[in-house]
């Protein structure tokens, strides 16, 4: 029986998409049986950041509205046989999709799949709603402004009312020079507002930007800084405990890391 | 009419007149009997207002007929109403009083976008962040860091305190009076509370090692006993 993590922020364009393409595809490098489902109705990414948008046919609605069994919408990623993908719709109406059809696919998904990896759209609405229905698990992302900082504890607050795990946290496009100059939130002060457990941070890294325009995800460059930081997550997904990379060239952050791995595991 | 017994015992203090009214009869012969009886009452010649004190027993008036009543005394010359007292309550009133006064330890995080509402003085352990809201009518303690708003004494309870293990806070409300933050980034201040300033009238920040001499009576219940 799989495990299924949403992605969600609460604001857009943090990184929801980026990280959901890159914990998937690092969790299929470590031989697990992954699916990712795009719930970003009308406004789909996932493929193209997967390269994946000329093998679609059917779309999430399609299921939802029996027009195609679940498996024929389920597309093959390119690189690795354990890996597929279940496309948004791009131009269906957003109602078509409710709580009770997403947990319906979910619970289909996880007989075959150790893990079901949901992208959600932006906001706190029905999409929202929808992305978390069937989800056992949470990773809020945010970036280190206060604004996300500010809608990842509005989402937290809701992930709290479901019957879910404390969800965990990632902070993204993290600039060192900007933490360090105090023109941007450092990651103690963002870990203690929003007081949930840190699962990675990711520092801004124009490898990321590349790779997704190449329909590659980035975790599978061998050693960019963004892809060694979605490996670590997924590795701590799968329960091991890896220090929080430096965010320094030298090992400056070695205090820190003991810091948060030290107190919480 | 002339065959009843006294109904009214008026007597003369340092403070002013003071009115022990029977609880057993009537309220129509006490409005009788009070308009007879103060109407004799001579007014002193030197215009100062005389303060009245109405001891009512063991009788429960509602709010007209306390009106009523403080209408009788207020129309005679020099008189006025301090206060009108009795010795029963309404059961309502009295769970409200307990509700009012009562300390309620709630344990979590007020996240961005949620308020928590509380009736009577609010123990938080945990944080209200930027963005949370905690409303109460009367005291907050918060064991944690106050990064969002608190609002005490929501009602009008201008003796009520706002008190902190860290405050940081983008506002603090007391009855009606509202304080932000600086425009400017500030650090913010360990173990210390909010409370309006008498004279200034405004809410002014201290150590809460003030409190035991600014609010001696922080426990809610006496607090509200005595402001009635
Ligand atoms: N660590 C990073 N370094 C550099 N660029 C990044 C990083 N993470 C995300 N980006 C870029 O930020 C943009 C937004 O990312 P993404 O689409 O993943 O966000 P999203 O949260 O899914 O947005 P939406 O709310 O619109 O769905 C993309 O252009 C992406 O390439
Ligand atoms: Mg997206």
């Amino acid at each position: 029986m799989g495990e299924a993590i949403v992605i969600t922020s609460g604001k857009g364009g943090v990184g929801k998409t980026t990280t959901t393409a890159n914990i998937g595809t690092a969790l299929a490098l470590m031989e697990k049986k992954v699916c990712l489902i795009d719930t970003d109705i009308g406004l789909r990414n996932l493929d193209v950041v997967m390269g994946l948008e000329n093998r679609i046919i059917y779309d999430i609605v399609d299921v939802i509205e029996e027009r195609c069994k679940l498996h024929q919408a389920l597309i093959k990623d390119k690189r690795f046989e354990s890996l597929s993908l279940l496309p948004a719709a791009q131009t269906s109406d957003k109602t078509a999709v409710t709580s009770e059809g997403m947990e319906t696919i979910i619970k289909q998904l996880k007989q075959d799949y150790d893990y079901i990896v949901i992208d959600c759209p932006a906001g706190i609405e029905q999409g929202f709603q929808n992305a978390i229905a069937g989800a056992d698990k949470a990773v809020v992302v945010t970036t280190p402004e206060k604004s996300s900082v500010r809608d990842a504890d509005r989402i937290i607050g809701l992930l709290e009312k479901e019957e879910m795990e404390a969800p965990r946290l990632i902070i993204n496009r993290i600039r060192n020079h900007m933490i360090k100059s105090g023109d941007m939130l450092d990651i103690d002060d963002i870990v203690q507002i929003l007081s949930i457990d840190l699962i990675g941070i990711v520092i801004d890294d124009d490898e990321v930007i590349k790779s997704s325009n190449h329909g590659e995800p980035v975790a599978l460059t061998p050693n960019s800084k963004a892809s060694i930081a979605y490996r670590n997550i997924a590795r701590r997904i799968l329960g091991e405990t890896v220090p929080l990379q430096s965010l320094e060239d030298e090992k400056g952050m070695f205090s820190k890391v003991k810091k948060f791995f030290g107190m919480r595991t | 009419m002339h065959e009843k017994k006294q109904a009214i015992t008026i007597k003369g203090t340092r403070d002013g007149l003071t009115l022990l009214i029977d609880d057993t009869c009537s309220l129509e012969a006490i409005f009788k009997e009070l308009d007879e009886k103060l109407g004799d009452t001579q007014p002193t010649n030197d215009g100062k207002l005389v303060s009245v004190t109405v001891k009512l027993g063991h009788r429960y008036l509602n709010k007209e007929q306390k009106e009523q009543l403080h209408d009788i005394i207020s129309q005679k010359n020099n008189l006025f109403v301090q206060s009108i007292d009795s010795e029963v309550i309404q059961r309502e009133e009295a769970l409200a009083w307990k509700e009012d006064s009562e300390v309620k330890t709630i344990n979590r995080i007020i996240r961005s976008g949620q308020v928590l509402e509380i009736t009577g003085d609010l123990l938080l352990i945990g944080d209200v962040n930027p963005g949370g809201k905690v409303v109460t009518t009367g005291n907050i303690y918060i064991m944690g860091n106050l990064l969002g708003i608190a609002h005490a004494g929501a009602n009008g309870d201008k003796d009520a305190v706002i008190a902190a293990s860290y405050m940081n806070p983008t506002q603090l409300r007391i009855a009606d009076c509202i304080s932000r933050a600086p425009d400017y980034e500030a650090e913010g201040v360990y173990m210390e509370c909010g409370i309006i300033d008498k004279e200034t009238d405004k809410i002014v920040i201290d150590q809460v090692q003030v409190l035991s001499q600014k609010r001696k009576s922080l426990s809610g219940f006496e607090r509200r006993m005595s402001n009635g």
